[in-house]
């Protein structure tokens, strides 16, 4: 069963400057139990997807085609703000880029882990109760003290697990979570990825999840989509990706992770150029201008190559392997 | 190259937590985030701060700027102690030591066009009469956004856009030391290369110095000459980078360093796991406060408080270090 499926879903924001094109025929699904990873460079795109998924875009931003499809069942792209809210308290669970932005910093973080149980018919006592199991799953020293403690009490990261936390506490069909890791150590990144393997198996939710982190994608996902300028360039396994990534932009986004580097580099690789601006897209193909290996074909035409199985690379030159980039 | 532009000794910064009740039950109601912490850091050089979450860098990184008051202990930066100085006094101290704060659009303000956040130190610091336009337009280009972007509001940034304004506005004015929180989280790998090696550029033409904050332990091996790993407060362990990463020293340090995931479904770790219980700062364990977590953990690390010891060019806190 596929729990999400997004169809050629394109979203403009509409800015001072011009109509800006954020997402561009943006096409992938995410199969029950699994988790989905996106990676890409900084304002590709990605918030905006989990925007468009949860029916949040701001109000410059409009969805302007595409379907996305929850359960099999619903158009989110069509669906009305009363019953998108319904879904998000729900089916759907989120933790957000920035987590100071999803805590209330009025209310208690008790009072908030209890809000967020409103459906569950317990007492205020049980509510808590499990706020704090769930709280020590996160690995907030004491917990039961802490409920009373406001957002601005605790650190980045502490605000981060109180996030994930709340997520987790509901139990959801699909979690989305836009780098729930950034603010964590690595011992807790590794703990956190442990986390929500274990709720994946336990309740049987899916995973969509964005990180820069190219490792912690390695560890937690099944699958993957590589995006550059608001399209999917590349999508297959993450082992496809990582070991057999087929698209120039992978390629170089791969080679740029300083994990791959064993000692001290004068220079830090980056991909020359910038992102395209997206009020003016290239034509061809949109990594066209930053690609060493574009040809007049790249220049004209938007290029598809699946190259087998559930692996796609949107190139014409996606034959060009370069073997295990991983180190 | 060697002389020192800051000099923290033996620095304490408490907060006070829990209510009237917690107070009159007669239960702990202050908390040491940070806990006799001493470190120098050499003018042109980088020093990275890392450790676990909640072990008080932030806390640390805002006590340096002034931004929460000192209990105990100094701080010498360009030779002045800046504990207990007046907001008049520090300033023109923040001008020289800008700070970036970890949260990349929640530190802009909303109602803000980036044109708006880029000049605002220049207005801050009376010197709005310089071109401030042009000022603009040069500290766009320095962190890689389009001149355009300068009519743009917070919340029409991506993450890692924000993040750029961010280093634009700690970068506007004349720093010495930037002091850095997480400056890089939220970029994919590439614009967080770029960023590197924008600072470190800026290292190498103004002499910058910079005290960076981060858990990207990658980041810390290429850009960090030394670092400090904090637990509860503390610095645990203190050295050369490259000397830590090849050999870490202090259990906790070693059990940081194996968690870093890598980049390839395949691997195999071999992670040293750690107990999930998180010591609470309201009941600080006995003896080496890393006893109730760590592996390596003897009889008498529950009772002996370990006195700092120098292993090759580190210091540490432990009384079994490893890799000696
Ligand atoms: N409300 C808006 N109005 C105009 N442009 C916007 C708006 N929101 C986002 N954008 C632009 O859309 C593009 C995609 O932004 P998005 O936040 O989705 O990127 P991202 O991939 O999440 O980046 P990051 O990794 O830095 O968080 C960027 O160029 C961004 O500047
Ligand atoms: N304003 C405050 N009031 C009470 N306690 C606070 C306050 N700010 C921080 N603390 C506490 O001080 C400790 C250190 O917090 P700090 O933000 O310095 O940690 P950190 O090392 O930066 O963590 P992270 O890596 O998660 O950002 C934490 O226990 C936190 O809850
Ligand atoms: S002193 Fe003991 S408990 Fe503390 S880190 Fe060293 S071995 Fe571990
Ligand atoms: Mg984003
Ligand atoms: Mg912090």
């Amino acid at each position: 069963m596929t729990v999400l499926e997004v169809k050629n879903l394109n979203v403009a924001f509409h800015t001072e400057s011009g109509r800006l094109e954020a997402l561009k025929q943006v096409s992938f699904s995410v199969p029950a139990n699994r988790s989905v990873g996106v990676v890409g460079e900084s304002g590709c795109g990605k918030s905006t997807l989990i925007n468009a998924i949860l029916g949040l875009l701001a109000d410059n931003g409009e969805i302007t085609s595409g379907e996305i499809i929850f359960e099999g069942d619903q158009d989110l792209a069509r669906l009305g703000p009363t019953a998108m809210r319904g879904l998000r308290g729900q089916s759907i669970a989120t933790v957000f880029q920035d987590p100071m932005g999803a805590l209330n910093p009025v209310l208690s973080v008790g009072r908030q882990m209890r809000d967020i149980q409103y459906r569950s018919g317990l007492s205020k006592r049980d509510k808590d109760a499990r706020s704090v199991a769930m709280l020590r799953k996160v690995r907030i020293p004491d917990p039961e003290s802490r409920l009373t403690q406001f957002p601005h009490e605790f650190s980045g990261g502490m605000k981060q697990r109180i996030a994930i936390a709340m997520a987790l506490m509901m139990e959801p069909a699909l979690l989305i979570a836009d780098e729930p890791t950034t603010a964590l150590d690595a011992t807790l990144e590794v703990a956190t990825i442990e986390l929500l393997k274990d709720l994946q198996r336990d309740i049987g939710c899916s995973v969509l999840f964005i990180s820069h982190h190219l490792g912690v994608i390695a560890e937690l996902c099944d699958e993957m989509i590589v995006m550059y300028a608001g399209e999917v360039v590349e999508s297959g396994t993450t082992r496809e990706i990582f070991h057999d990534a087929r698209h120039p932009y992978t390629q170089k986004l791969l080679a740029c992770d300083p994990a791959r580097l064993s000692q001290r580099v004068a220079r830090l690789p980056t991909i020359a150029g910038t992102l395209p601006d997206l009020r003016r897209r290239p034509s061809g193909c949109v990594f066209q201008p930053r690609c060493d290996r574009a040809d007049a074909q790249c220049l004209t035409t938007p290029p598809n190559a699946p190259i087998g199985g559930s692996h796609i690379a949107h190139c014409w030159h996606a034959d060009v392997s370069l073997g295990a980039m991983s180190a | 190259m060697s002389e020192d532009l800051l000099r923290v000794s033996d620095l304490r910064v408490s907060f006070r937590v829990g209510g009237l009740s917690a107070r009159l039950a007669g239960r702990a109601t202050e908390i040491e985030a940070v806990s006799g912490v001493s470190f120098t850091l050499q003018r042109g050089s980088t020093f990275a701060l890392v450790g676990e979450s909640g072990s008080g860098k932030t806390t640390l990184a805002r006590t340096l700027n002034g931004l929460q008051p000192v209990r105990a202990g100094t701080i010498l930066f360009e030779g002045q102690e800046l504990q207990g100085l007046s907001n008049a006094a520090l300033k023109p101290v923040r001008r020289r030591m800008p700070m970036m704060f970890q949260d990349p659009v929640g530190s802009l303000s909303p109602r803000l066009s980036v044109r708006s956040l880029l000049s605002e130190p220049f207005v801050i610091h009376g010197l709005s009469d310089r071109d401030l336009s042009a000022e603009v337009t040069r500290l766009l280009a320095l962190v890689g956004l389009p001149r355009d972007f300068a009519d743009r509001y917070p919340h029409q940034l991506s993450g890692g856009q924000a993040r750029r304004v961010g280093v634009a506005r700690a970068i506007a004015l004349d720093p010495v030391l930037v002091v850095a929180d997480e400056p890089t989280a939220g970029l994919d790998v590439s614009v967080q290369g770029e960023v590197l090696n924008l600072l470190n550029d800026l290292r190498d033409r103004m002499g910058l110095s910079m005290l960076i904050i981060t858990h990207n332990l990658h980041v810390v091996r290429q850009i960090a000459d030394r670092m400090a790993v904090m637990y509860l407060g503390r610095f645990v362990e203190q050295g050369e980078t490259e000397a830590i990463f090849r050999a870490p020293h202090h259990p906790y340090t070693a059990a940081l360093l194996s968690a870093n995931p890598e980049p390839d479904p395949d691997r195999v770790h071999q992670r040293i796991t750690l107990p999930a219980d998180v010591p609470s700062l309201l009941a600080r364990p006995s003896g080496c406060e890393f006893h109730t977590r760590c592996p390596q953990a003897q009889r008498r690390c529950a009772v002996d408080v370990p006195a700092p010891v120098a292993v090759g060019n580190s210091r540490l806190t432990c009384h079994f270090p490893l890799n000696t």
